[in-house]
């Protein structure tokens, strides 16, 4: 879909006001053929990317790892580690670059924000100043609305969001409702991200589409042109948490989306593939489909991210296996 | 930005020799009457071997060879040995695979992306669906016990070296024939790799023969009083020639021939997928493909926003080295196709259409054409009716269903066609109304050994692949 | 010098890729070649249901693969099954029927992508219909093995029920088990993945009732049951769940002639597709 075809539909931004006119362009956009999204997705795969190429997008896909934790025995101790490993990758190697942000539970967001921006920084003043992130920063993003079902009454999951923000984080990850999109109730599943778009404030606001119970390509398009309608400033796959994360195909459905998107409305939002990505082999992929289909402007940790634990060490290990010209083993790398 | 450093696949598994003789009888020789040619990497100009120009004397040699080899050997022995010969060379193939591609992206020039991930994995697959078929053919539909023809003439061309020899041998030998292969004069490396291949597998002496030459030892071939049956892929104009030729003989001839494919996009298309299918259907194999979808047929009401998709794609192909595993479009084949393409180009641009082609460098040496989409074509234009077999997509566009179709068959050719909309009982429906042997729905260039290939009208006549296939070569 | 000890192979069962022994603990003693003997494995109903879970398991993804490549895995169980001809000349198992049995998976090999061809095609309906139909697997096939010729009857059995995208559950000959353990070891190298083919050694009248009346199989292969009584309690067993049903062949059946399209289309189901066409 292009501008072109974009401009002669109503105002986008009214399409909120009526469940009527969301579900006639939410169903109207044009459908995905399934073989042939995931053959294209395939065929990108077999890029091969080597040298001083392959260098830059490893150092480029550090500094797009959300480097998470979200488990339910997730302690103070726990985060912290992984919040100085986020500052410093590879201990061994200052020019290593830091991860883009690390992403925890709302209750564990004032130990990492300690970490990360110092005692003094303390809770609730970081949110503030982080809105629009500055280079050099790693952000605090935190999880909220419920996660990772979302089976929460709208008070429960703003209270949840308000928490995040005030105790330091300045990204929220929350999920959609899935429960409503997949029975048709499009207005509610939209007023909902307004609503918590409207409680993060400062804080950018990346919407999980929880893709793996989407099924269907056609709603994962959907479901990402109703997140960016209502305010999303990223468009996430999955929480992680159920069996179908990310993948290549869903990713290029929501580039193609977030493309289309910005050719309509000239706003650019950023895409956070989460789940899955374990190897740098995967990272690079997830580089080149992005490269190839959204282009340049989209290949930078303010517009894409990796949401992984995993991943990281072993884009270290393979950055050491270039300086270096050995492979790397696991036991000479930090792990949490 | 994201700059693909160059990812070359070695040449050091190719080991080309300085010259090359014909294969004739099991080994390779020297020919009689002949001379010889070289053969060149189109994408440098480099020569990479000396190749023997067979003349009517090698023709005559290699048929008697065949005969020889029908009568004794290949037509009595039973269909269960047959298949474990074509077994063997499916599993050659497989073996010998990077090997086959490396050779045919240097010796054709297409991306090695393509003779790795489609020419080679179809190749081998199709010599494993004959040789199934070797000792099942009472069950082919064709009665009990269908018979063999006896030596077929095949000749081949350039833009699928080697997967058109597999279409070619494999249901031939198959069904109990035995054959004399003509490659195509600038594309005769991986055919000899082929006869090498068939040495490894103790395939009968005399089974099957490369010829190598031109269009002299093509004609030597087909006018040979004791080939019984012939087989030819390539221009519609030869293919006529051919069939003039064997008129009033007992030869069975089949002819796989040009085409002017309309790829039909519908308004309610998956669009994102359409724009890949228009790619692959004219920018694969860099348009060297007969059955390429070159007229893009636009519904109205979608035309500009898929042109604009669609231009948008065509920035990101990769033209250059065939052998980076990156290259999306490699060289045209020939110096001499080169020239017909542009020719053809230029006669859309003094005929008042709008040509585009994103920017991209394009090499020094050897020869190119970069991808070209041609807009504000009618039917009337040259680009719109003639075969350019290169990189360049003409655009009409309809406004109906019913004209759709008018405009897809509005041609002498009848090869494929492709249809994109979401609404299967609307693609059905016009694949019903569609004069073409193949329609694609919802994708386009795919080709498989169980489904059967051909065209209408001027695109030719017979079947290659699939069951039906197999009646090319059988006496029924 | 002292003449080397041979080191002697543990005969077992073959369930979900996996060479367990029986649940029961239970082995009986058979000849092994001329001079030795070996304790195979006497599988019990436990074993059966084992297998029938792991041939359930094993079905959508093997039924889900593409003709092309069971074609070549059955032709790898050849390949390897040449490979290993001298260690079944050994067990007893006459050259001629190991040759022949090699034969049998390249001529099942071929059948993969062409059985479609051969059993489907286009109907043409009174209207403005594609009308297609097109072969499909049952499901999960029990069979018992024919006594003898136990390799080449017992790859009889099973190449032509897992060709189409079945999975078996097979009981193989119990006098002659032996020839059965060394077929799955060539089965577990050649590709094929676990659970498409499940062997239970041991005694039929134990394990093949269970079978019958197990509701998750679909089809039972009654060939090599000698015993006509035991063949019809088996069928009638069958009949709860409407089981397809093989009846055992006449005892001087000949193993070695063209088999045909019978087993496999016996166990076929045929699926049958409307679509309207319309601009």
């Amino acid at each position: 879909m292009t501008a072109t075809a974009m401009s002669a539909r109503p105002d986008l931004t009214e399409l909120g006001r009526s469940e009527t006119a969301l579900r006639g362009f939410l169903h109207g956009l044009p459908g995905v053929d399934q073989v042939g999204a995931e053959q294209r997705a395939a065929q990108l795969g077999t890029r091969s990317i080597k040298a001083t190429a392959k260098a830059w997008a490893i150092d480029l896909a550090i500094r797009m790892v959300d480097l998470t934790t979200l488990e339910g025995a997730d302690t103070p101790g726990k985060v912290r580690a992984l919040a100085a490993k986020a500052l410093r990758p590879d201990p061994a190697d200052p020019s290593c670059p830091h991860v883009g942000a690390v992403c925890v539970y709302p209750s564990m967001v004032p130990y990492v924000a300690e970490v990360l921006r110092g005692p003094a920084g303390g809770a609730g003043s970081a949110g503030a100043e982080a809105a629009p992130a500055g280079a050099g920063v790693v952000h605090l993003a935190s999880v909220a609305t419920a996660f990772p079902a979302g089976q929460a009454p709208l008070e429960v999951k703003l209270a949840d969001t308000r928490a995040a923000v005030a105790a330091g984080a300045d990204e929220i990850d929350m999920v959609i409702n899935r429960s409503a999109f997949l029975t048709g109730r499009y207005q509610e599943v939209y007023d909902e991200v307004v609503a918590i778009r409207e409680a993060c404030g400062p804080a950018h606001l990346k919407v999980i589409l929880e893709t793996g119970e989407l099924s269907t390509y056609d709603n994962v398009r959907r479901a990402s042109w109703l997140a960016m309608l209502a305010g999303a400033d990223f468009i996430k796959t999955s929480t992680g948490k159920v069996p179908a994360a990310a993948t290549p195909p869903v990713t290029l459905v929501m580039l193609e989306a977030v493309r289309d998107f910005r050719a309509a409305t000239g706003r650019q939002v950023g895409v956070k593939p989460a789940g899955g990505i374990k190897t740098t082999k995967d990272a690079i992929k997830y580089l080149v489909l992005v490269n190839e289909t959204v282009g340049a402007d989209w290949l930078d940790p303010d517009w894409f991210r990796f949401g992984a634990s995993s991943l990281l060490n072993d884009l270290l290990m393979q950055r050491t296996k270039l300086t270096t010209g050995d492979y790397a083993g696991p036991d000479y790398f930090t792990r949490d | 930005m994201f700059e693909y450093a160059p990812a070359p696949e070695s040449r050091s598994v190719v080991q080309l020799q300085p010259a090359y003789g014909l294969f004739v009888g099991g080994e390779f020789v020297d020919p009689t009457d002949g001379d010889s040619f070289t053969s060149i990497n189109p994408a440098s100009e480099e020569v990479l071997a000396e190749i023997a120009l067979g003349g009517v004397g090698d023709v005559d040699r290699a048929v008697r060879a065949a005969r020889t080899a029908y009568d004794r050997v290949w037509g009595p022995m039973p269909g269960r040995d047959r298949a474990k010969y074509l077994f063997r060379i499916a599993r050659l193939i497989q073996e010998r695979s990077r090997e086959l591609a490396v050779l045919e992206s240097l010796d054709n020039g297409k991306p090695i992306r393509e003779s790795r991930d489609v020419d080679l994995p179809l190749v081998a697959a199709h010599f494993f669906y004959h040789a199934g078929w070797a000792d099942k053919l009472d069950h082919a539909g064709f009665g009990p016990g269908p018979r063999p023809l006896g030596v077929a003439a095949q000749i081949i061309p350039w833009n699928f070296p080697l997967l058109m020899l597999a279409w070619k041998i494999a249901p031939a030998l198959a069904t109990g024939n035995t054959v004399v292969l003509k490659p195509a004069e600038t594309t005769s490396l991986t055919a000899l790799l082929f006869a090498e291949i068939c040495q490894q597998a103790d395939l009968p002496a005399g089974v099957v023969n490369i010829v190598t030459g031109a269009g002299e030892t093509g004609r030597a071939l087909v006018e040979h009083p004791d080939v019984d049956k012939v087989a030819f892929t390539g221009s519609t104009e030869v293919g006529k020639a051919i069939a003039r030729a064997v008129a009033g003989t007992d030869t069975k001839l089949t002819l796989e021939l040009g085409g002017k494919a309309a790829n039909i996009v519908f308004d309610d298309a998956p669009v994102d997928q359409a724009v890949e299918g228009i790619v692959n259907g004219i920018f694969f194999n860099q348009g060297h493909v007969c059955c390429a979808g070159s007229r893009l047929l636009l519904q109205e009401s979608v035309a500009d926003e898929v042109l604009a998709s669609l231009k948008r794609r065509m920035a990101q192909l990769r033209v250059g080295d065939p052998l980076d595993k990156n290259t999306d479009i490699g060289a045209i084949n020939s110096a001499a196709q080169l020239a017909r393409i542009s020719e053809l180009a230029d006669a859309g641009t003094a005929e008042g259409t709008q040509r585009w082609s994103p920017p991209c460098e394009l090499p020094d040496r050897g020869f190119w054409f970069a991808p070209t989409i041609f807009t504000g074509v009618t039917q009337a234009h040259r680009i719109a009716r003639e075969e350019i077999f290169g990189p360049v997509l003409s655009v009409l566009t309809f406004r109906t269903p019913a004209e759709a179709v008018e405009k897809a068959n509005n041609t002498p050719y009848g090869l494929s066609a492709g249809v994109w909309t979401e609404k299967g009982s609307r693609m059905l429906w016009l694949a019903d109304r569609l004069r073409a042997g193949v329609v694609w729905a919802n994708t386009f260039n795919k080709f498989d050994p169980t489904a059967p290939f051909g065209g209408y009208q001027e695109s030719g006549y017979g079947r290659e692949g699939g069951r039906h296939g197999l009646e090319a070569y059988l006496n029924v | 010098m002292s003449e080397r000890v041979a080191v002697r192979k543990t005969y077992k069962l073959y369930i979900g890729g996996k060479f367990p022994r029986s649940e029961s603990g239970r082995s009986y003693l058979v000849q092994s070649g001329e001079n030795s003997t070996a304790n195979v494995a006497l599988a019990s109903r436990k074993d059966a249901r084992d297998a029938v879970v792991a041939a359930r398991a094993a079905g959508s993804g093997w039924a889900g693969a593409t003709a092309y490549n069971r074609g070549q895995i059955l032709y790898r169980v050849a390949e390897m099954l040449e490979g290993r001809r001298e260690q079944f000349v050994a067990l007893g198992i006459p050259g001629d029927e190991v040759d022949a049995a090699t034969d049998r998976w390249v001529w099942y090999a071929g059948w993969s992508d062409k059985l479609p061809q051969v059993r489907g095609g286009v109907n043409p309906v009174a209207g403005p219909y594609l009308n297609l139909s097109t072969p499909e697997p049952t499901g999960v096939v029990a069979a018992v093995a024919p006594a003898a010729p136990a390799l080449l009857g017992l790859v009889s059995v099973i190449a032509p029920a897992i060709v189409s995208g079945n999975t078996v559950v097979v009981a193989a000959s119990p006098t002659d088990p032996l020839a059965a353990v060394t077929l799955a070891e060539v089965l577990a190298t050649s590709d094929l993945p676990a659970g498409v083919v499940n062997i239970l050694t041991g005694r039929i009248e134990e394990t093949v009732p269970s079978l019958a009346g197990h509701r998750d199989v679909n089809a039972l292969d009654l060939t090599g049951v000698a015993d006509a009584e035991l063949a019809t309690s088996l069928e009638v067993r069958a009949a709860e769940n409407l089981k397809r049903v093989l009846r055992p062949v006449p005892p001087h059946h000949d193993w070695y002639a063209d088999p045909g399209l019978a087993r496999m289309t016996a166990l076929l189901e045929t699926k049958t597709v409307w679509h309207p066409k319309g601009g």
